[in-house]
C-alpha cells in the first residue's frame, strides 16, 4: 500500500466501519434491530485490504457477520443501516436484515445466515465470469468456523480444477461463536487446507490493513490475469460478543485486552503519523467526517418508512 | 434463433428429446452451459443417461463441464453463476444426490430473489432422473418433487412425455426462476411425437378426455393411468386423465375444472403417498369446487416405505394399473 496516497483512505473506511457497527449494540438494545446482528469490530483491517484491490465489476459473497465487506465495497451507509433496520428503503426492501444483505450493483452477492454457503456462490460467481469472458474476480469471506464446512473443501477443489478467479478470504477471529478453533481443528495450520487442493495459500496478520492490502493485491490480480484461486488467512479478533446477549464466557477479558492492543486503525494511524502522512488536524477532520457519515446514516435509517403487511408476499417467484 | 428442426414432428425417445431441448438452448442462448457428473465421457458421451450425449463435442468443454463429484458446490456454483448473468443447466446423476446439495436448493437458490428484495433472479435449472423401476433400490429411486414443491421460490417441473420433456425443458432454461426439473429414468426410452415448442410452465394437459372421472397423474404413473382408462373402456367406464407436468405451480383450474365435469377425483403419483402432493390437489378441489363431487376424492400414492431392490419388493411400493383400476371402480361405485 502506498501509505501517501491510500494510507488515509484506508484509515477513513476503516473508521467509518467501526463506527457504524460500533453504534449496532444500542440499536439491538432500543429495539431498532431484530433478530440476530453480527458485528466486526475489531476485524476492519481485512475487509477494507481486500476490497481496496477491487473494481466495480468484481462480485464478493460475505457470510452473516458481513456489513464491514458491503461497507469496505461501497456500500450506502443510509441503506445498508435501514435494511439491518428493517425498513423499505434498506437494500432489500425490508427482506433481508443484516443476515440476508445483497446488493446487485456492486456485486454483492449476499450476506449469509449459513456458515459456509457464500464459499459457493463465489466460485459459482468466478465460474460465470470465466465463462463470460470478462475481467471480474469473485472474493468471498468467511470465518474460521466455515472452514470445517464441507463446501470449503469442494470449493477450493474445483476453483483449482477450473483455475477459476477466486479469491477465499478466511477472516479467522479465533472463536466459531463460542468454539475456540484449537477445540475443532486438529491442523491448525489452515494455509494447509488450501495447499492439499491447489490453491496457493497465504497467513496474513489481520490486524495490518497494509498486510493484507498487499497480500489481497497480488492474489486479486493473479485471480484477474488468469492464474487461478488463492486462499488468505487473515489472523484478527471481534471485540465484541458473537452477537447481542453474547455473554462471553468463552474468552477471558485479559484476552480481548491483549488483541485491543493490536488494535487496527489505532495502530495504523500511529504508523500514517510517524510516516508524515496525517497530522492532528487531519486526523481531527476525519474523525469528525466519518462520525457525520454514521450519523446522516443513522438519520436516514431511521425516517425510513416500514414495510407493510401486504408487502410480505412480493419477490416470492418471477413472474413468467 | 429457430430450434434446428422446428416446425417438423418426429417420434422421439424422451432422452432424445431432452438431448434436442438441450442442443437448442445452448444454440440459442450464449450464457448457457451444463455441469454435471460423468455428463461428457460416460457410455457413448453423455451422462448416466444419455441426455448430454455428444453435447460436448458440439460446444465444448468449456460450456459442457465434467464435475467432480461435489454435488453441494455444483449446486451452489450453479446459485452463485446464475446470480452473475450465466444460465447453468445443472446435471445431478440422480434425484437422491440433490440432498447434498440442498442448502444451495432451499437456503440459496429458492430465497435469493425474495430476501434480496427482488435484485437477483436465479435461472438455474437442476436436471435430475427420479424414480424406481429399475432395480436401483434405496438410495437411487425417490420421487422427491413434494420437498421442493414445498418451498417458495421453486419451480418444480415433472414432464412424462418426449413433448412435454422438450417443451417444458426449453422454457426451464428460459425461466427466471430456479426450476427443479425432474425427469423420470424409467421412461427415458419411451418414444412419442415431438413438436419442437416451448410448453409454458405451469400449464396442466388433458392427456386424456372421459366422463366418469378425473384421474390426475404425472410420470410413470401417467402412463399406469392411460392403460388403465384403455382396459376401463370395455367396462364402460371413462377416465379423464388430467397431466399436470409442473407441480409448482400447479394448473389447479385445469384440474377443477375438469373435476367440474367428471364429478370425480383420483390423485396418483409415485411420490410417498403420506403427506404426498397427491393430498393437495384434493384439498384444493376440495376448496375448488368440492360441492360438485359425488364421491370422496381418493389418492393413490407410494406406500409409505423405501424402494427395494427385489422386484416384486420394488414394484409393490408403488402403485399399479390394477391399483388405479380399483381405486377408480371404488370411486365410481362399481
Amino acid at each position: 500500500m502506498d501509505l501517501a496516497t491510500q494510507g488515509v483512505e484506508a484509515l477513513r473506511m476503516m473508521s467509518v466501519i467501526r463506527e457504524f457497527e460500533a453504534r449496532l449494540p444500542a440499536f439491538s438494545e432500543a429495539g431498532l434491530i431484530r433478530g440476530s446482528t453480527h458485528p466486526s469490530v475489531g476485524m476492519e483491517a481485512v475487509a477494507v485490504g481486500v476490497s481496496m484491490n477491487l473494481q466495480p465489476q468484481d462480485a464478493i459473497a460475505s457470510n452473516h457477520r458481513g456489513h464491514a465487506h458491503c461497507i469496505a465495497r461501497g456500500a450506502d451507509l443510509g441503506k445498508t443501516l435501514a435494511e439491518i433496520f428493517g425498513r423499505s428503503d434498506g437494500y432489500c426492501r425490508g427482506h433481508g436484515g443484516s443476515m440476508h444483505l445483497g446488493v446487485k450493483e456492486l456485486g454483492i452477492l449476499g450476506t449469509n445466515g449459513v456458515v459456509g454457503a457464500g464459499i459457493g456462490l463465489a466460485t459459482g460467481s468466478a465460474l460465470s465470469a470465466k465463462l463470460r469472458g470478462v475481467n471480474e474476480v469473485s472474493v468471498v469471506y468467511f470465518g474460521d468456523g466455515a472452514t470445517n464446512q464441507g463446501i470449503l473443501a469442494e470449493s477450493l477443489n474445483l476453483a483449482a480444477i477450473w483455475s477459476l478467479p477466486v479469491v477465499f478470504v478466511c477472516e479467522n477471529n479465533q472463536y466459531a461463536q463460542s468454539t475456540p478453533l484449537k477445540s475443532t481443528v486438529k491442523e491448525q495450520r489452515l494455509t494447509l487446507r488450501g495447499e492439499a487442493y491447489g490453491v496457493p495459500s497465504y497467513d496474513v496478520d489481520g490486524m495490518d490493513v497494509a498486510a493484507v492490502y498487499q497480500l489481497a493485491r497480488d492474489v486479486v490480480e493473479r485471480a484477474r490475469s488468469g492464474g487461478g484461486p488463492s486462499m488468505i488467512l487473515a489472523e484478527c479478533y471481534r471485540y465484541l460478543g458473537h452477537m447481542a446477549a453474547d455473554t462471553e464466557i468463552y474468552r477471558q477479558k485479559a484476552e480481548v485486552e491483549s488483541w485491543k492492543n493490536r488494535d487496527p486503525i489505532a495502530t495504523f494511524a500511529i504508523r500514517l503519523r510517524e510516516g508524515g502522512f496525517l497530522d492532528d488536524a487531519k486526523f481531527t477532520a476525519l474523525q469528525k467526517d466519518v462520525t457525520a457519515a454514521v450519523d446522516a446514516a443513522e438519520a436516514f435509517a431511521k425516517a425510513a418508512a416500514m414495510p407493510t403487511a401486504d408487502q410480505a408476499m412480493q419477490h416470492v417467484i418471477a413472474a413468467e | 434463433m429457430n430450434a434446428p428442426v422446428a416446425n417438423k414432428v418426429t417420434q422421439l425417445s424422451i432422452w432424445r428429446a431432452l438431448n434436442a431441448a438441450l442442443r437448442d438452448a445452448m444454440a440459442a442462448d450464449p450464457t448457457v452451459f451444463l455441469m454435471g457428473e460423468d455428463i461428457t465421457s460416460w457410455g457413448t458421451g453423455g451422462g448416466i443417461y444419455g441426455v448430454t450425449r455428444k453435447l460436448v463435442d458440439e460446444f465444448g468443454p468449456e460450456r459442457v463441464r465434467n464435475t467432480p463429484i461435489s454435488e453441494e458446490v455444483i449446486i451452489s456454483a450453479g446459485v452463485g453463476a446464475a446470480m452473475r448473468g450465466s444460465r447453468p443447466i445443472v446435471e445431478i446423476m440422480y434425484s437422491d444426490f440433490i440432498l447434498l446439495g440442498m442448502d444451495a436448493v432451499i437456503n440459496q437458490a429458492a430465497k435469493a430473489r425474495y430476501m434480496f428484495g427482488g435484485q437477483f433472479s436465479v435461472p438455474m435449472v437442476l436436471r435430475t432422473n427420479q424414480g424406481s423401476g429399475m432395480g436401483k433400490a434405496g438410495q437411487h429411486s425417490q420421487c422427491l418433487e413434494t420437498l421442493y414443491a414445498h418451498i417458495p421460490g421453486l419451480e418444480v417441473i415433472t414432464p412424462g412425455t418426449s413433448d412435454d420433456a422438450y417443451g417444458l425443458l426449453r422454457s426451464a432454461v428460459d425461466s427466471p426462476n430456479p426450476t427443479i426439473f425432474l425427469e423420470h429414468k424409467a421412461l427415458y426410452n419411451e418414444r412419442g411425437p415431438v413438436t419442437y415448442e416451448k410448453i409454458p410452465i405451469g400449464k396442466a394437459k388433458i392427456a386424456r378426455e372421459g366422463k366418469d372421472i378425473t384421474v390426475v397423474a404425472t410420470q410413470m404413473q401417467l402412463h399406469r393411468a392411460l392403460a388403465a382408462a384403455e382396459r376401463l373402456v370395455a367396462e364402460g367406464i371413462e377416465i379423464e386423465v388430467v397431466d399436470p407436468r409442473t407441480i409448482a405451480p400447479l394448473d389447479t383450474n385445469t384440474i377443477i375444472a375438469s373435476v367440474e365435469k367428471t364429478k370425480r377425483l383420483l390423485v396418483v403419483h409415485e411420490a410417498h403417498q403420506l403427506f404426498g402432493w397427491g393430498a393437495e390437489v384434493v384439498c384444493q378441489v376440495i376448496e375448488g369446487c368440492g360441492s360438485a363431487l359425488r364421491s370422496p376424492p381418493r389418492r393413490l400414492g407410494g406406500k409409505h416405505a423405501p424402494v427395494s431392490y427385489a422386484e416384486a419388493m420394488e414394484q409393490a411400493v408403488m402403485p399399479s394399473v390394477d391399483e388405479i383400476i380399483a381405486a377408480v371402480k371404488a370411486s365410481v361405485g362399481r
